[in-house]
């Protein structure tokens, strides 16, 4: 059977794909330019059909411990939200991480600091793939740069969730979220029953039963030697996660002289850059990380001894730069271009940058 | 000789339930805490809820509530229980979700969560422990503090000027459509324990009735807190914490 192509938004994609992923629960609060994903979701009326959960909280503070509570119990659980929201969110997506629990958040990123703007940025690249909130911990980050990944990425993040017990990120930006094009949505699947929940998450807090001892959902621990035990098991967890879960995009990288690194929107930008290049006579390939957290660190070295300098394009002040350059490790030059306030880039200024900047 | 033994040598004429397990808790002598959680125990076992029940702990004293009843629990972040309690029961609706919170955490920073849980009717029960004072940061002052009380934050006596004045949170639960049943209880005689299991007791079944949200507030002690003997926290409760907070039901949508 032919599959049927649809013309969507970015997030309205994330919210159908979410009912069809069969997920359990979304929180969230209304906030541009992401509010259409909680529309979508009342509109499509989920609990009607699928049993999914949907409701609209009286804060992100909230929207992200309706998660953590969600998520102790075993049920596939989500949130969306744009950047001030996601800052407010930070708390809770520690606590999350500290009590080890598979949960999906979006980020459609805005212009910042502050308030700031409505306008697309890339300007939270740390506080998603650093961590964000208190204490050592990391979210797996994923950067969709098509309405199609939007839809993708909540079953791969839901399952790289539940395989590491970990919160898990789209990361994406005001161009995603909310431009249109073509995509297939995923086909229904059904919900886990309750019974099925129990089975497959023996940790959660579903109701203690006389064969097991009873759940504790907590990222408390008073013991220091405890504590500093529950560290090294993350930190081995967050290895195992760098070691098998790393995505990245090549295009154009076997013959170029030079490189553009980019995720999401800018990725886009991007691979009209080196379009334009080549016209040019100029040999440039893009690198696109897909897991921002896990970075492809390993063929961005790979690369470093085989091209002639790198440019980090990011819509942002120069944040994912920071860690090309370590992993590049001073074998070539490694330059940043952006913009900021909400503007994105026209890919002839990419070109003048990457001459600028590395060709000389 | 084992507890067991002890036991069968005479009539058993009182137990603790099953749920309430035998690690040593740790709350200072004479402190509420241990009486509700007993109770709160008992109601569950006398549901026969035990294996549906879930609790939510809170952040101050009662945060290691876990350890003590043998259910299923989350610790939820400062103030958000009602949050975590909201989304456990919309995905579990047939379990008993409860959240175990104090003044501090539900008075104060959780205020948002608190109202708003409540005021969406959240088939949930919040136990709600008011000492009015953070019992666990060392006897700071709450919303929830008496005018003049002394505490190591207000060390000349809770003052309207400074410090504004105290929250009576039960009383606005009470206004809100969401709610089915607002009491306020105290533990400290034989006579008000078993007025407040009742009134636990009966905010649960409304809660699995899905009658709306349910608030129990029990009027309680912090002895090391407030620098008194138990004996004499008891008595500085009902002398002073009384006339604040007056006990009884403020909102019961079934006697109506």
């Amino acid at each position: 059977m032919e599959k049927e192509v649809l013309l969507m938004k970015g997030n309205e994609a994330i919210a159908l794909a979410a009912i069809r992923y069969g997920v359990d629960g979304y929180f969230g609060y209304p906030i541009t330019p992401q509010s259409e994903i909680l529309e979508t979701l009342t509109l499509e009326k989920p609990w009607e059909t699928t049993g999914m959960v949907v409701l609209q909280a009286e804060s992100e503070v909230a929207s992200i411990n309706m998660v953590y509570g969600g998520a102790g119990t075993g049920k596939k659980v989500m949130t969306s939200s744009s950047s001030p929201g996601m800052s407010l969110m930070q708390e809770g997506v520690s606590y999350i991480a500290g009590a080890e629990l598979p949960c999906l958040l979006v980020n459609v990123m805005r212009g910042g600091p502050g308030l700031g703007t409505i306008q697309p940025s890339q300007a939270d690249y740390f506080q998603s793939v650093k961590g964000g909130g208190h204490g050592d911990y990391r979210v797996i980050t994923l950067a969709p740069n098509s309405v199609q990944e939007m839809a993708d990425f909540v079953k791969l993040g839901f399952d790289l969730a539940f395989k590491y017990r970990n919160p898990a990120l789209i990361l994406s930006d005001g161009v995603i979220g909310q431009m249109m094009e073509k995509i297939v949505l995923p086909e229904q699947v059904k919900r886990r029953t309750d019974e099925e929940v129990v089975k497959q998450c023996p940790w959660a807090a579903t109701g203690h039963t006389k064969d097991r001892k009873p759940n504790w959902i907590t990222s408390l621990e008073l013991s220091p030697e405890e504590m500093e035990k529950n560290n090294i098991r993350f930190q081995e967890k967050y290895k195992e996660i760098e070691k098998n879960e790393v995505l990245y995009e090549e295009i154009q990288c076997e013959d170029a002289d030079y490189l553009i690194v980019a995720f999401g929107s800018m990725a886009r930008i991007g691979s009209k850059a080196i379009e334009i290049a080549r016209e040019q006579g100029i040999k440039v390939g893009l690198l696109r990380p897909i897991t921002l957290w896990p970075f492809p660190k390993d063929i961005i070295s790979e690369y470093a001894d085989k091209v002639k300098g790198m440019l980090s394009l990011e819509i942002n002040a120069g944040q994912m730069v920071e860690d090309v350059r370590l992993t590049v490790n001073g074998r070539i030059p490694v330059e940043h271009f952006g913009r900021l306030g909400g503007i994105v880039p026209d890919p002839d200024k990419v070109v003048e940058a990457l001459k600028a900047k590395i060709i000389q | 000789m084992t507890k067991e033994e002890i036991i069968s040598q005479g009539t058993l004429a009182y137990k603790k339930p099953t749920l309430l397990n035998d690690t040593q808790m740790h709350y200072c002598p004479g402190c509420s805490h241990g009486v509700v959680h007993k109770l709160v125990a008992e109601v569950i076992e006398e549901m026969g809820m035990e294996d549906k029940a879930l609790g939510i702990s809170p952040v101050g004293c009662a945060v290691f509530i876990y350890k003590y009843i043998d259910i299923d629990w989350e610790e939820a972040a400062h103030g958000r229980a009602p949050a975590l309690a909201t989304a456990m029961k919309r995905l579990w609706n047939d379990r008993l979700v409860f959240t175990y919170q104090g003044d501090g955490d539900l008075a104060c920073i959780g205020t948002g969560e608190t109202i708003h849980a409540l005021n969406r009717g959240e088939n949930i029960t919040i136990i709600f422990i008011n000492n009015a004072i953070y019992g666990m940061t060392g006897g700071q002052m709450a919303p929830t503090t008496l005018m003049g009380m002394k505490t190591s934050t207000s060390p000349f006596g809770r003052d309207a000027k400074l410090h504004g004045y105290p929250l009576h949170i039960t009383e606005i639960a009470a206004t809100l459509e969401g709610t089915a049943y607002v009491s306020r209880q105290s533990v400290e005689s034989v006579a008000a324990i078993r007025k407040a299991k009742k009134a636990i007791r009966k905010a649960f079944d409304y809660s699995m009735a899905g009658k709306g949200s349910n608030l129990v507030e029990i009027v309680s002690t912090c002895n090391s807190g407030w620098k008194m003997s138990p004996e004499k926290a008891n008595e500085w409760m009902k002398e002073n914490m009384f006339d604040y907070y007056p006990k009884g039901d403020l909102k019961d949508i079934g006697a109506e």
